[in-house]
């Protein structure tokens, strides 16, 4: 089922939803790392699992996976995905480790860095959110994975799944300066549970 | 003389199904909480997978459901395609993996056990199916992509941590 009341006018107002939550997550990284992050022009789009999962590089691509949930007036999964490469380079920088790697040197440290900087970067995206709607929005503790994207990204496609065959997703693309036609980027995907978007439009005054 | 596998790779999505017949081979990518479920006949060599994301049809909310989503149907709908492939139903063997906990988190949602979940619903459908379960690499948390060749009915599993195996 796709989502019928769902229009253009309604996928711009879910795209500035991504660009607000974003462009404060990508001041806190910049802040965190003193390194200048760019931010892309986010997407929002509604597609099946599969072709999400093909948009971000495929089912089989290796990432660092950050992921929470939203409750509250909103329900939802948040995810923060990067490239091994960049996640490597970022804490590499943060922890002042320059072997640390994700796939053979993860260091307690490293480990917990990561994590830790997820935990910032979203809730400064669902803070913005939170505000910019005037809703109560509660992040759960972000859970760390370094794995496949599609097995990653499926926890957030389980509740999505019992009402629909398509996601609207929320994606909004950072980089690092001077990385630009580099594979490195970040993002940041956002996955409102379909009952949620009721609630964003009613907020907005939308209907 | 090195002689390159004759077959393609049937491939096969989230919440989707196929069969494939040797020399061909058929493989699912990146499976977290879902499960793969492989039925083969071995005389036939011919082997149907489906990518489970869902234990029980009863969760849908929609009126109209894809089959391949959920357990129940899922390993239903795939054993009628490969009937009418031609594969024998007493026969038909099966092979599982996938059901994993990617995310640890204190406050345990069951939506969050959703990997067992899903493969307790399997092993429930098969076992009402009476198809044998003949191996399974299933839980823990890593990510798998699963690969069935119906010509030596071996499952093929690649993780990111822990290499290659076969089942």
């Amino acid at each position: 089922m796709r989502h019928p009341d769902i229009n253009s006018l309604h996928l711009d107002i879910l795209k500035e939803i991504g660009n607000i939550g974003a462009a404060h997550a990508a001041t806190a990284l910049s802040n965190l790392l003193n390194k200048k992050i760019e931010m892309r022009v986010p997407k929002a789009e509604m597609i099946t699992f599969n072709e999400m999962v093909e948009m971000m590089g495929g089912a089989e691509r290796v990432v660092v996976g950050i992921y929470l949930r939203i409750e509250g007036d909103l329900e939802g999964s948040m995810f923060f995905i990067l490239p091994i490469e960049q996640a490597n380079r970022f804490i590499q920088h943060l922890i002042h480790e320059e072997h640390f790697d994700f796939r053979t040197n993860a260091s307690d440290l490293g480990m917990s860095a990561m994590q830790e900087m997820g935990n910032i970067l979203s809730g400064s995206y669902l803070s913005a959110m939170s505000d910019f709607l005037n809703l109560n929005i509660y992040p759960t503790v972000p859970g760390l994975s370094i794995d496949m994207f599609g097995a990653i990204i499926s926890i957030g496609l389980i509740e999505i799944s019992q009402v629909s065959d398509y996601v609207i997703m929320i994606d909004t693309s950072i980089l690092e300066e001077g990385l630009e036609n580099t594979e490195m980027k970040g993002h940041f995907l956002l996955l409102p549970s379909p009952e949620s978007f009721d609630v964003i439009f009613k907020a907005l005054g939308v209907v | 003389m090195f002689t390159p596998k004759s077959g393609k790779i049937v491939k096969v999505g989230i919440a989707q199904m196929d069969v494939a017949k040797s020399p061909d081979t058929i493989r699912t990518s990146g499976l977290g909480s879902c499960v793969g479920v492989v039925l083969y006949d071995e005389t036939k060599k011919i082997a149907g997978l489906v990518h489970v994301m869902l234990p029980d049809s009863s969760l849908s909310r929609t009126e109209t459901i894809n089959t391949a989503k959920f357990a129940d149907t899922g390993v239903k709908a795939l054993l009628d395609k490969l009937l009418i492939e031609g594969a024998q139903k007493y026969r038909l063997k099966a092979k599982i993996a996938g059901g994993a906990q990617m995310f640890q988190f204190s406050s345990a949602k069951e939506m969050m056990r959703i990997g067992p979940r899903n493969v307790e619903a399997v092993k429930k459908v098969l076992n009402e199916l009476g198809i044998p379960l003949i191996a399974e690499d299933t839980g823990g948390n890593s990510g798998r992509t699963i690969e069935f060749d119906p010509a030596t009915s071996k499952l093929m599993i690649r993780t990111v941590n822990q290499g290659v195996s076969e089942i």
